[in-house]
């Protein structure tokens, strides 16, 4: 009964979030180009350097996706509200103080809660700063829209980011390592045939990131161009 | 142009003041973990110890460096019921593949090794950074300079085992292991 209760709260509610400057469609357009039609590292080919040196296990991937997810839908918010009172002349170096504060604030947290993540992503995590997505969404998007749309623009940037690290840290860590977050994927079922496996070690280092990354793209262009054939 | 710097003043003192406030919530935690860790590592090398081990730790000083500045060594007591039981303390392994291996190591009184950890190293992943596993730094149990020739990989003619396609890091350890000891056996050996 209580939940019916909720459950008509809610559809009375709903109508009011309609305020000027609220078009649904608009922010769900915001939120999924992140994901497909500008997914940072396919599309935009952002962000690269963190992409290519954390992959090398898909926990990796996840923790650096959501750190990186966290820095752009704050700082996206913030640079948003901020758009009128920021002078365009120092626009850059106000978006660079917003941006570092939260990865500091993000840093100190990592270390604090999240120990053995944190030793693992290592000098990435202060280095979100000078990922390029963090800032081009800020002058690109967030100096620009309202609010909402920042916000929905960050969180699908940050998402598409994300399942790009996870995709490659699952590439890289299943091939080099036989695991697949830490679970016996490969080793696993090569065990079951009574067989050894031998990790492919170049995976899990630095050409391995290249390889994989390479193959991704050419996997998401190839899909890209089927989708507009259709069209 | 005042409004610049007004505003970017600004920018930056709300940054400084939140960072400020975040950084004294975190600091506790931070020291909290770096501690456990610290105590979950010496509990790996040295034999089972009750006593408040970071609290009764000691800085020595065993050497000078090249430029004749001391060199430090901190050493943490493991007592049970205030009987002495073994000693941790770093090393340096500064000829690794790739950088500093830094290693953790246990001695009992008598200077026989009760376990060593990697603390941290920069080895290739799958090749070098395998002295990371148990069963090779379960080696090291019960070794002592009284080996002799035998406590080296076995590419140096002792039983240490080496991995194929890397000697590099394992020989390393063995010789920061052994340079240990030494120290180890200068400071506390014989009752001195």
């Amino acid at each position: 009964m209580a939940d019916r209760e909720m459950a008509q709260e809610i559809t009375e509610v709903q109508p009011l979030a309609v305020v000027p400057g609220f078009d649904l469609k608009e922010i769900a357009g915001d939120f999924l180009r992140g994901l497909w039609e500008e997914i940072p590292l396919f599309r935009l080919v952002l962000g690269m350097c963190p992409t290519l040196a954390v992959t090398t296990s898909a926990i990796n991937g996840v923790g650096m996706g959501i750190a990186t997810t966290f820095v752009l839908v704050m700082s996206n918010i913030l640079i948003s509200i901020l758009r009128k009172i920021i002078p365009d002349m120092i626009r850059i170096p106000a978006f660079i103080i917003v941006i570092a504060t939260f990865v500091t604030v993000t840093d100190l947290m990592m270390a604090a809660f999240t120990p053995e993540l944190h030793h693992s992503l290592g000098i990435f995590i202060p280095l979100i700063v000078v990922n390029c997505i963090v800032l081009a969404r800020a002058e690109a998007f967030a100096s620009k829209n309202n609010v909402i749309r920042s916000t929905a623009d960050g969180l699908g940037m940050g998402i598409g980011f994300t399942i790009v690290l996870i995709l490659l840290g699952t590439v890289r860590e299943i091939l080099g390592n036989g695991t697949w977050f830490d679970m016996p994927v490969l080793t696993g079922i090569m065990e079951a045939f009574e067989y050894e496996y031998q990790p492919m070690i170049v995976m899990i280092l630095p050409p391995g990131a290249f390889i994989g990354l390479g193959l991704l793209v050419a996997l998401a262009n190839k899909i890209e161009e089927r989708r507009k054939g259709k069209k | 142009m005042f409004r610049l710097i007004i505003v970017l003043t600004i920018f930056c003192s709300v940054a400084a003041v939140a960072l400020a406030k975040v950084y004294d919530i975190t600091k506790g935690p931070i020291a909290e973990q770096e501690r456990l860790k610290t105590v979950a590592a010496l509990k790996a090398v040295l034999p089972l110890f009750n006593n408040d081990i970071d609290k009764d730790a000691q800085e020595l000083v065993v050497g000078k460096d090249k430029k004749g500045r001391d060199i430090k060594i901190k050493f943490y007591p493991g007592k049970m019921n205030e009987a002495i039981v073994g000693t941790a303390f770093q090393v340096i392994a500064p000829d690794g593949y790739a950088g500093d291996i830094n290693i953790l190591m246990g001695v009992a009184p008598e200077g026989k090794v009760s376990g060593i950890e990697i603390i941290s190293h920069k080895e290739t992943p799958g090749l070098g950074n395998k002295i990371m596993k148990e069963e090779w730094r379960g080696q090291f149990k019960g070794r002592s300079l009284e080996d002799g020739p035998r406590f080296a990989v076995k590419k140096d003619g002792g039983d240490i085992n080496q991995f194929s396609g890397a000697t590099i890091s394992p020989r390393a350890v063995v010789g920061a292991v052994k340079k240990g000891l030494d120290i180890y056996n200068k400071e506390f050996g014989n009752g001195g």
